[in-house]
């Protein structure tokens, strides 16, 4: 049996300074060694002082990961010598000495299956090393340290994944919930990594490290069960060993360091006295916790009758659930939750589309009460969408100055019956004795307006006329 | 000029207008000129100190809000941040290595208008009890100059010894403050755990290390402490002391206290001088009104060993960040792999920073640590409940602070284990985190001997009282310099 092991690294992106300092947790925007100080470039003399801030959020992730969460947390000094850390150890959480990390054992459901957490961890993230040079031997290795010290969660599950696919499922609904938490944004650059460990029937446990995104994550797990599943094949034994993941070519590469022999001699770090996290401010914390996503879909369902497929996608979608939240009244929420899953989904997909957005939920609102009361069909709707996410304008000016209001003036309309009922007397004729096929000539008006006659004045109309 | 006088004296006559702080600091830095090239205190001196007390001499005379210290002269351990100064460490490996920030202390002395006279000596990132291993030569004891000052600390207690300042800034690990007080006739006060900030201090082992002033009298530390002590946001591990004012009932005395003469600290190995002196001393708390009573705590006995297996441990990790790479000394990477690099860069550090630092890769490695580091915490907590029991029945508990008489330069260098057991009386009380002072005592061959005073913790203000008490009880020669 396949057996597939992860850790997941998720930056706290949402906070606002480092694990340690003040400086920013968003490193990204900073020209190289700008985003720095005293304390995260670990100068002599300085010391940590922790964020209590981010302390609060990795508990929250823990609570609502169903993790058991300890009275006290503890840190530990992870020592090691590498180019990115600047202290030449690493300040992290562990769980040898009992129970001090902030998450303990826990399960997430993956539809019918139980994934176990083994623990989850608050830790500083290290620098980043930026290789230049063409070959090898000319190769220079750059650093910059902005993103050393930004807080960083581990979250160790067991080794219950069997398949590639799991694995992504898994690590939808855990992005999900780290989104709708607000504590990170999944979709930065760099804001997930993971080392994922893997063997197969017969064979050693594989570590696989250095995956820069979920996305790769899933294809490095299933590179490295085909990989082992050959070897196997051809009875050639799977050695233990650690492996790096190449980005660039999509492979799995044997490490030439000997990762695994590292002694890095943890101890407790003096410099942060234990935390206490106690009942009440885990009950506060509770209460602070934004509503979980299953909640969020069934409140969607029994609430205002929304399908449960447009509930899922709304409510497991932070930027969806966000917008719906704060657009909809109870009797517009369908046409809102209509809009969003339709309509809106095209326009911002991507992280990109996202931030230009200039969609409000105010917008989202009018076009779905609009739509409710006739002023606006269907269809204009869709392209009244479109010009607001791009230019923000009001529902009213696009109206006009796109022309895209319903005709609701009877005169006008009457005008307009008439050349269809001119135009169509076979049609009236029937529509006399059958009564569908009024429906028919409604048609004909909608097409003779591009679709924006008022429906419901046309048929009265409609139907006064033909009697 | 007199400048042989003490912190409080200092502030008297500059506030009555007795003394210019420009002639205070002028004749300072003379004194400093004429000795320090025999006693070797200092690393680095302050250029522009006789300008900082000129302007400070300008806002007395203008009616200018001044701080508490009036321009008094303080000399700083050269392992503690002051901004855009040289802070070595004593080490070759920090050579150049200018801090970009102050340290919290010396925020605050600044803003009470002291003027630093400059970084003091020490053992290499304060490893020692003798100044020896200062990388740019040891220190030498002003009431003999043959002699160690003792360590780490020992260009601060050499510098208040020889009137090269009013007072100093040392840092206490093992004993760092405590013994070179001892050795040089000073007051040396290592107080409660947290109670001063360490932001700014170069760790050596900062889970039970503490800055302390090394004055002249009791009193002068207790105003160092009012200025210096209380909670720091810059460093997670300071404790609140409410204001604290420890120079208020510091002549409360210390009659019907109860006092813990520890056995172990008077034992076996201990100079019969010392013994004498620690007698006598214990008879004078009980001419005061105190009650003396002997005391066992057996972990005391394995305390050295705790000690220096945490301490190394905690070292080992604490400089590691010492790679050459983001500051240090001119050694350009190129050519190197990382780790060379590093192998190479490292070799400036001195003999017993190496060999505490292969001690700390030793020590709580796989394998190893369930037998040494691990089993020194067990000492550690041991020792703490063992020390808390007999502060249920003691104010307070008294020691020499060292049980030997200052020993010659050379004489011991080479033999660390003997150095490593002279730490005896004083690593207790970092071990458990309680305040401890050593005050000048008596004077056996011209080599002076201290006495310790170790209260529980918080209980500072208590400590003072007693060691000032007991300091009145005092009548030394002055310094033979």
């Amino acid at each position: 049996m396949t057996k597939i092991g992860l850790e997941i690294h998720s930056q706290l992106t949402k906070l606002e300074s480092k694990l340690f300092c003040s400086c920013k947790a968003n490193y990204r925007d900073f020209e190289p060694n700008t985003n720095i100080c005293p304390v995260c470039m670990g100068l002599p003399g300085s010391l940590p002082r922790l964020n209590q801030k981010a302390v609060e959020k990795a508990t929250m992730i823990a609570m609502a990961l169903n993790c058991s969460t300890p009275e006290k947390i503890a840190f530990f000094r992870k020592n090691y010598f590498y180019p990115d850390l600047p202290k030449n150890f690493q300040i992290t959480q562990l769980n040898i000495y009992g129970d001090t990390s902030v998450g303990g054992t826990g399960i997430i459901l993956v539809g019918e299956k139980k994934i176990h957490i083994t623990r989850i961890q608050l830790e500083e993230d290290p620098g980043r090393l930026i290789y230049e040079g063409s070959s090898e031997k000319n190769q220079i290795t750059l650093v910059d340290y902005n993103r050393a010290g930004t807080p960083l969660v581990e979250i160790v599950t067991e080794p219950d994944f069997e398949n590639p696919k799991e694995v992504r499922e898994f690590l939808n609904i855990l992005s999900d919930l780290l989104e709708n938490l607000g504590v990170s944004d999944p979709s930065l650059e760099g804001a997930m990594r993971a080392d994922a460990n893997v063997s197969i029937e017969g064979g050693n446990k594989v570590e696989i490290k250095n995956i820069g995104s979920f996305h790769d994550l899933e294809k490095a797990v299933h590179f490295e069960i085909t990989r082992q599943q050959s070897l196997h094949s051809r009875d050639i034994s799977i050695i233990q060993e650690t492996r790096h993941w190449d980005d660039k070519r999509k492979i799995t590469i044997s490490s030439r360091s000997k990762e695994e022999d590292l002694d890095y001699r943890y101890f407790l770090e003096g410099d942060i006295p234990w935390v206490r996290i106690g009942k009440e401010v885990k009950e506060k914390l509770k209460s602070e916790m934004p509503e979980s996503i299953s909640s969020k879909k069934q409140r969607y369902i029994s609430k205002y009758d929304i399908p449960a497929q447009v509930a899922y996608v709304l409510s497991s979608d932070k930027f969806y659930s966000d917008l719906f939240e704060d657009a909809h009244t109870k009797e517009n929420a369908k046409e809102v939750a209509n809009i969003i899953t339709t309509d809106l989904m095209g326009l911002v997909d991507t992280r990109e589309k996202r931030a230009s957005s200039k969609l409000k939920p105010f917008h989202l609102k009018e076009i779905a009460d609009s739509i409710q009361s006739g002023k606006i069909a269907r269809t204009s709707a869709k392209n009244a969408l479109y010009e607001i996410v791009k230019t923000g304008k009001e529902l009213s000016d696009v109206i006009s100055e796109l022309d895209l209001g319903n005709v609701s003036d009877e005169s006008e309309l009457s005008q307009i019956i008439e050349s269809v009922i001119s135009e169509e007397p076979q049609a009236v004729e029937q529509a006399k004795s059958n009564p569908q096929t009024i429906n028919y000539l409604v048609g004909k008006v909608m097409q003779k307006t591009k679709g924006k006659a008022d429906p419901n004045i046309t048929l009265n109309l409609l139907k006064k006329k033909i009697q | 000029m007199n400048i042989k006088i003490s912190a409080l004296q200092f502030t008297r006559d500059v506030k009555s207008g007795n003394i210019s702080v420009e002639d205070f600091i002028a004749k300072t830095m003379e004194q400093i000129h004429n000795v320090d090239d025999n006693l070797h205190a200092f690393l680095s001196l302050n250029e522009k100190a006789v300008d900082q007390a000129r302007e400070i001499d300008k806002k007395i005379k203008s009616g200018g809000k001044i701080g508490q210290c009036f321009g008094m002269p303080i000399s700083i351990k050269d392992n503690i941040c002051i901004k855009d100064t040289k802070t070595t460490c004593a080490s070759k490996m920090l050579e150049n290595f200018i801090a970009p920030y102050d340290a919290t202390v010396i925020t605050k002395l600044k803003q009470q208008d002291a003027i630093f006279v400059g970084k003091v000596n020490l053992d290499e990132f304060a490893m020692g009890i003798s100044t020896e291993f200062s990388a740019y030569g040891p220190s030498k004891n002003p009431w003999n100059t043959d002699y160690v000052p003792g360590g780490s600390s020992g260009g601060s207690a050499v510098s208040v010894s020889a009137f090269e300042c009013v007072a100093s800034l040392g840092s206490d690990t093992g004993g760092s403050v405590r013994n070179p007080a001892s050795f040089c006739s000073t007051v040396g006060y290592k107080p409660t755990y947290g109670l001063i900030s360490r932001y700014g201090l170069i760790s050596y082992a900062n889970s039970i290390e503490q800055i302390g002033p090394l004055t002249r009298t009791v009193e002068d530390t207790a105003f160092m402490l009012n200025l210096i002590a209380g909670v720091d946001p810059n460093d997670n591990t300071t404790v609140d002391n409410n204001n604290e004012d420890y120079l208020k009932d510091i002549d409360s005395g210390i009659e019907g206290k109860k006092i813990g003469i520890i056995k172990e600290m008077i034992g076996e190995g201990i100079d019969p001088s010392v013994l004498s002196a620690t007698k006598n001393a214990i008879s004078k708390l009980e001419g005061l009104g105190a009650i003396c009573e002997e005391i066992s705590l057996d972990m005391v006995k394995y305390s050295v060993a705790a000690y220096y297996a945490i301490t190394t441990t905690e070292a080992g990790s604490n400089l590691a960040r010492y790679d050459n790479l983001r500051y240090g000394y001119d050694f350009p990477v190129d050519g190197y792999e990382f780790n060379s690099y590093i192998e190479k860069a490292r070799k400036k550090l001195g003999p017993e920073v190496i060999r505490r630092m292969i001690l700390g890769g030793f020590v709580p490695s796989a394998g190893y640590a369930g037998k040494y580091f691990l089993k020194a915490l067990k000492v550690k907590s041991k020792l703490t409940r063992q020390i808390n029991d007999a502060f249920k029945k003691f104010d307070l508990l008294i020691s020499p602070t060292v049980p030997i008489l200052p020993f010659k330069i050379g004489e011991k260098i080479n033999d660390p284990a003997a150095l490593f057991l002279i730490d005896i009386n004083t690593v207790t009380a970092n071990l458990t985190g309680k305040p401890a002072i050593s005050i000048p005592y008596a004077i056996s061959n011209g080599l002076p001997i201290g006495i310790q005073l170790i209260a529980n913790s918080m209980n500072d203000k208590l400590l003072l009282q007693a060691a000032h008490a007991l300091e009145k009880t005092v009548k030394l020669p002055e310094v033979p310099i």
